[in-house]
């Protein structure tokens, strides 16, 4: 991308509880989304607050762009409102006195002179034209909740937290906003904080990732270089497995299949997708599975040829292997029975077959 | 029912009172039933239990303290008494200030209640709108907070206008600048004048009802939205 080299968010933040303690240390590309994934309670909406300047640390740095919001050092806290560090809460949280035209306006009349976008075109952006006279008890989950990412947008922040914001919606409901943020985020250049303990939201979401826990940041950097980071407890649980960036070749449409080219050859999808667009895909490690030798009578349809890097022990039935397959790690989950009878070591060559795979759009 | 100038001259008084005391209330009430709804200081029971002292105290017991803060000698009286020469017993002025003393919790009451039931959450969002706290606080939490306001206003001006013993203590019973309705109706009964005060009463009680019916029916539209 673009990116200049000072356009990084930096934070530092120390926060002590009687039952609590928050310790995060994170420098971040002020770029695309980034998740800030944990398990409940690990402090994520905690660090949000802090960020946002809703709560007060004991200790505290956050520098967005080589500007300054806060220096506890300094004794220098800027005031909620002036951080221009937009806040999308898990509940919409929209102002029931004002219609969505109205809502909308809050944000952006307060922004005014340092507008980054028009108001129509947010409004386009997310869909919004035909809900603006709306009052907003007459909308539904998913339409409160994209009302208040636009609501957020339009303040024209330089920063954007997202606390996570489908969480209270159902799977159909999920789908029809999660689109939104990632539309949102790439047409307009806002950089967001997504929190979520969903890895599946994340994978679709983010670019880059933030593990926490227990109040402590843990792990930091590329999606795909941090997903694989087994020796994290958060990531070796049974949604384990790699994301890989793939372009689409061809649609199939007698078979409703789309073919896509990855660094480790080409592999099958359900769905189409549009033809040279990069999609990515995720492996989760319960789907892969490995041979020696490429079987030939076979219904799995996506096998590639990779090299064992190393084998975890995980319980006392399963493994979890690495692999680099071309420019890709993929992780394998198969039983430690299975890995003792191939004689599984590092360095062999193997072919990780694939039994199903989910795919976004890049 | 027919009413001479001179019946109407209290029931005037009282509305101006009512009037008057409302509107100084709802500038007192409003920062402090905010600040208890809002507050985590563990003074907060202490003013609860201040602010709802008018409801138990016996209103004798409470113009009594307010005679001698007021009185020429009192804290408050003999100041008032240097700064302008005038008492503040037995005024309108001083009806006034012991009328906002005796309705405070009817407007701080429902005040707090309503900004509770708001939270601190809308004013969050609107803080990370770009609001700053008192521009928040007017844009979202007194909006949202209006059923509250009409509960405040309605409560204060008719619980002033029912006073009698803090009035009677206070005030005492001087024709166009004391002498409200409820004293009015209690002068009629003395002097065994049983019409006048059954008009008074009736138009009291009417007026009572209309206007708490008012406000129950506008709650119902705002809060049905």
């Amino acid at each position: 991308m673009n990116a200049v080299p000072e356009s990084k968010i930096r934070l530092s933040y120390k926060l002590k509880h009687d039952d609590f303690s928050l310790d995060v240390d994170a420098s971040l590309p002020a770029d695309g989304i980034t998740g800030v994934f944990g398990r409940s309670g690990a402090g994520k909406t905690t660090l949000l607050r802090l960020i946002a300047g809703l709560d007060s640390p004991d200790e505290g740095v956050l520098e967005i762009g080589g500007d300054t919001l806060q220096d506890s050092d300094e004794g220098f806290s800027m005031a909620v409102h002036r951080r221009r560090i937009g806040y999308v809460f898990q509940e919409p949280r929209l102002f029931p006195h004002l219609d969505v035209r109205g809502n909308l306006q809050y944000g952006f009349k307060r922004a005014r002179g340092k507008r980054g976008f028009e108001f129509d075109a947010v409004v386009d952006l997310m869909d919004l034209t035909s809900l603006l006279p709306r009052r907003t008890a007459k909308l539904s989950g998913g339409e409160a909740q994209r009302v208040a990412i636009a609501r957020a947008l339009l303040s024209s922040p330089r920063l954007l937290l997202m606390d996570e914001p489908v969480v209270a919606l159902d799977a159909d409901r999920k789908a029809e906003v999660l689109p939104f943020i990632l539309k949102a985020a790439e047409t307009l250049h806002v950089p967001v904080l997504y929190v979520s303990h969903n890895i599946d939201e994340v994978c679709q979401l983010c670019d880059q990732l933030l593990v926490i826990d227990a109040g402590q940041s843990i792990a930091a950097g590329e999606l795909q270089d941090v997903l694989v980071r087994t020796d994290i407890p958060v990531l070796a649980g049974e949604e384990a497995g790699a994301v890989i960036v793939a372009r689409v070749r061809q649609y199939d449409a007698n078979y409703g299949l789309s073919r896509l080219i990855t660094s480790a050859g080409p592999m099958w999808v359900r769905g189409e997708y549009a033809p040279d667009t990069e999609v990515r895909v995720r492996l989760r490690a319960n789907d892969v599975s490995i041979c020696r030798q490429a079987p030939t009578d076979t219904s799995i349809l996506n096998m590639l040829p990779a090299r064992v890097i190393r084998i975890k022990p995980e319980t006392k039935s399963s493994v979890l292997v690495h692999l680099q397959a071309a420019d890709d790690q993929v992780v394998a989950r198969i039983t430690r029975k299975s890995s003792d009878e191939l004689k599984l070591e590092a360095d062999d060559e193997v072919i990780a077959q694939i039994k199903s795979v989910s795919v976004r759009n890049v | 029912m027919n009413f001479s100038a001179g019946e109407l001259g209290p029931l005037w008084l009282s509305v101006q009172l009512g009037a008057v005391t409302t509107v100084l209330l709802l500038l007192i009430a409003t920062p402090l039933a905010w600040w208890l709804a809002t507050t985590r200081s563990p003074v907060k029971p202490v003013m609860q239990a201040i602010v709802a002292l008018p409801i138990v105290l016996p209103p004798t017991v409470l113009g009594f303290y307010l005679l001698i803060l007021l009185g020429p000698y009192g804290a408050v009286g003999s100041w008032w008494v240097q700064a302008s020469g005038d008492t503040l017993t037995f005024s309108f002025l001083g009806l006034v200030i012991a009328s906002c003393v005796y309705s405070l919790p009817f407007a701080v009451q429902p005040l707090a209640a309503a900004f509770e039931s708001i939270g601190r959450q809308p004013v969050e969002a609107a803080r990370t709108l770009g609001a700053s706290r008192f521009n928040a606080f007017l844009s979202v939490a007194v909006p949202m907070a209006a059923p509250g306001f009409l509960g405040a206003s309605v409560l204060s001006f008719a619980h002033t206008l029912g006073e009698f013993g803090v009035v009677l203590m206070v005030g005492g019973n001087i024709p166009g600048e004391t002498r409200v309705i409820s004293i009015a109706i209690f002068d009629h009964v003395e002097a065994l004048d049983y019409a006048s005060a059954h008009r008074l009463s009736a138009l009291l009680l009417v007026f009572a009802f209309v206007v708490l019916l008012l406000m129950f029916v506008v709650n119902r539209r705002m809060t049905r939205v």
